[in-house]
């Protein structure tokens, strides 16, 4: 089970009080009706999928409610970093895949 | 290859079996094939057994990192159904199990498969209204399927828990009678024995670390065991999906999970069907040796490592204690987990891609063991005819951008 520090609650709990959100740092498009298909559907389904590091976004259900994001190695599953919304990661070295 | 018989049996018994020849060679690599195929579980296997039986594609070459079958191949449930919702995805796994009903003659090796039949429970209205329209649209396709009440269930079942009171009461249940399980390892050795028989090289500890195009083609695969030439390139790799893309620098709608499964000691014959449940996302079956075979959810975050989060099996377990209050004194033996490729729709992604010669057959998420024969046989088709079988052709990847989405989440009979 993960222990996943949450930044605003700035405390160390366990996995189950937190759910997961996906792949962070996708921009919702300003203005979908100018995208093509492709990039519509690049911003709705394709992920990066990283073995690796990858960053993503999770939500404090059981504490604070709110959501951040964290730095994660999808392989050993270590956790770097957690950040608020907004913010950039310290750590970016992508290992397994490219944005 | 020798064939296997009740002859060969009583012959090698007068050596004492121990003069078996190998199921298959593991020859180096040769400089170049026709086609190399990036995966050897049973879906890959398939493949190369069906380009060399069907299409005469023989130079082909298996490449697994691993061993043969040690994947997903080898960590799953064993379960096989196809009362699919909707059209496309009920004929592509109802091709995949007409397929497996003669396979073991197909093959000359026994892969067990037991037509024991798969209940799928249903526990509330909503379930059951949802397991009625998804055994019309089954009746529809030609698919076996029924819907039971919780009395049938009980007859079916005897140990399952028929009691209203409980959390989860079995409201009733969907019956698919030629669905049922298959002894998974096998399917993968059958395969190979089989693909290697036709001439197809079988070569193990061998990772993929790149491909190689030029002009928008693929020309080859780097691996640890140097670089191997070929017109087409056909990855099959499952959860490792989004690396191998990543080589190709193409981006697939997929997203890797670790998926679950136990097994029980071995205990007397109590449970001579599959029982899967989508609401507490539990199945169960028995295998030959006795033991419970149990099927878990996956993480809630994405993950490489073939491992799961505890909490996820104690759900499981404690759904299955609470649906057959028999088991719950039944120790488990052993735990693992496989990093399945979930795609946004639920659906498997059998497809060419931008790249000229490269083809994908992923996004089986949880649920393609059912699927082996089947996705083998359309995807040898694609890549021989470099043209989408029409089975396979609603499970491109455009589809993604094209809206055509097959949404089996929920509707396929569990959640994904």
């Amino acid at each position: 089970m993960l222990q996943i520090y949450c930044p605003y609650c700035q405390e160390l709990r366990e996995e189950t009080e937190f759910s997961y959100s996906g792949e962070a740092h996708i921009a919702r498009p300003l203005e979908p009706q100018q995208l093509t298909d492709a990039q519509w559907a690049d911003y709705l389904f394709f992920r990066t999928n990283p073995r690796g590091i990858h960053h993503e976004m999770w939500y404090h259900a059981s504490g604070c409610r709110r959501y951040f994001n964290a730095t994660r190695n999808t392989q050993t599953y270590e956790i770097y970093e957690t950040y608020p919304l907004g913010q950039q990661p310290a750590l970016t070295c992508d290992i397994g895949g490219k944005r | 290859m020798e064939r296997y018989s009740g002859f060969s049996l009583f012959k090698h018994a007068f050596s004492h079996h121990e003069n078996w020849q190998k199921a298959w060679h593991s020859p180096a690599p040769k400089p170049s094939y026709d086609v190399v195929i990036v995966g050897g579980g049973g879906h890959g296997l398939a493949t190369a057994y069906y380009l060399a039986k069907q299409h005469g594609i023989t130079r082909v070459a298996v490449l697994e990192k691993g061993y043969l079958g040690g994947g997903n191949t080898g960590r799953n449930t064993t379960i096989v159904r196809s009362n699919y919702l909707w059209d496309e995805a009920a004929r592509l796994y109802d091709h995949s199990l007409s397929l497996w009903q003669g396979l073991s003659q197909e093959l000359n090796y026994n892969v067990m498969f037991s037509q024991r039949g798969v209940l799928n429970v249903g526990h509330n209205l909503q379930d059951m209204r949802d397991i009625e329209r998804r055994v019309n649209a089954n009746r529809l396709n030609g698919i076996d399927a029924e819907v039971l009440d919780t009395k049938a269930v009980k007859e079916l079942v005897p140990i399952i828990n028929d009691s209203p009171n409980i959390r989860y009461p079995v409201h009733g249940a969907s019956w698919q009678a030629s669905g049922g399980v298959a002894r998974h390892d096998a399917v993968a050795w059958g395969y190979a024995r089989a693909a290697n028989s036709l001439g197809v090289d079988l070569i193990q500890q061998c990772e993929v670390t790149g491909i190689r195009r030029q002009a928008g083609a693929v020309v080859g695969v780097e691996t640890n065991l140097g670089f191997i030439a070929a017109a087409k390139v056909a990855c099959v790799v499952a959860g490792s999906s989004g690396v191998m893309a990543a080589h190709a620098d193409i981006r697939l709608p997929l997203e890797s999970y670790p998926l679950q499964a136990l097994v029980s000691e071995p205990i007397k014959p109590v449970l001579d069907t599959v029982v899967m449940s989508n609401a507490v996302h539990a199945y169960v079956s028995q295998s030959d040796k006795g033991d419970l075979v149990i099927g878990a959810g996956i993480d809630t975050y994405n993950g490489y490592g073939q491992r799961g989060s505890f909490q996820i099996i104690e759900h499981t377990v404690s759904a299955i204690c609470e649906l057959f209050p028999v088991f719950s004194r039944v120790r488990m033996n052993r735990s693992w987990g496989g990093v399945v490729d979930i795609s946004p729709d639920a659906c498997p992604i059998i497809s060419k891609t931008m790249i000229k010669g490269l083809y994908f057959n992923c996004g089986w998420g949880t649920g393609g063991f059912k699927a082996t024969p089947g996705s083998g046989h359309v995807f040898a088709h694609t890549i021989a005819k470099d043209q989408a079988h029409p089975i396979a052709a609603p499970f491109n990847l455009d589809r993604f951008n094209t809206g055509h989405l097959i949404d089996e989440h929920g509707a396929a009979a569990v959640a994904h």
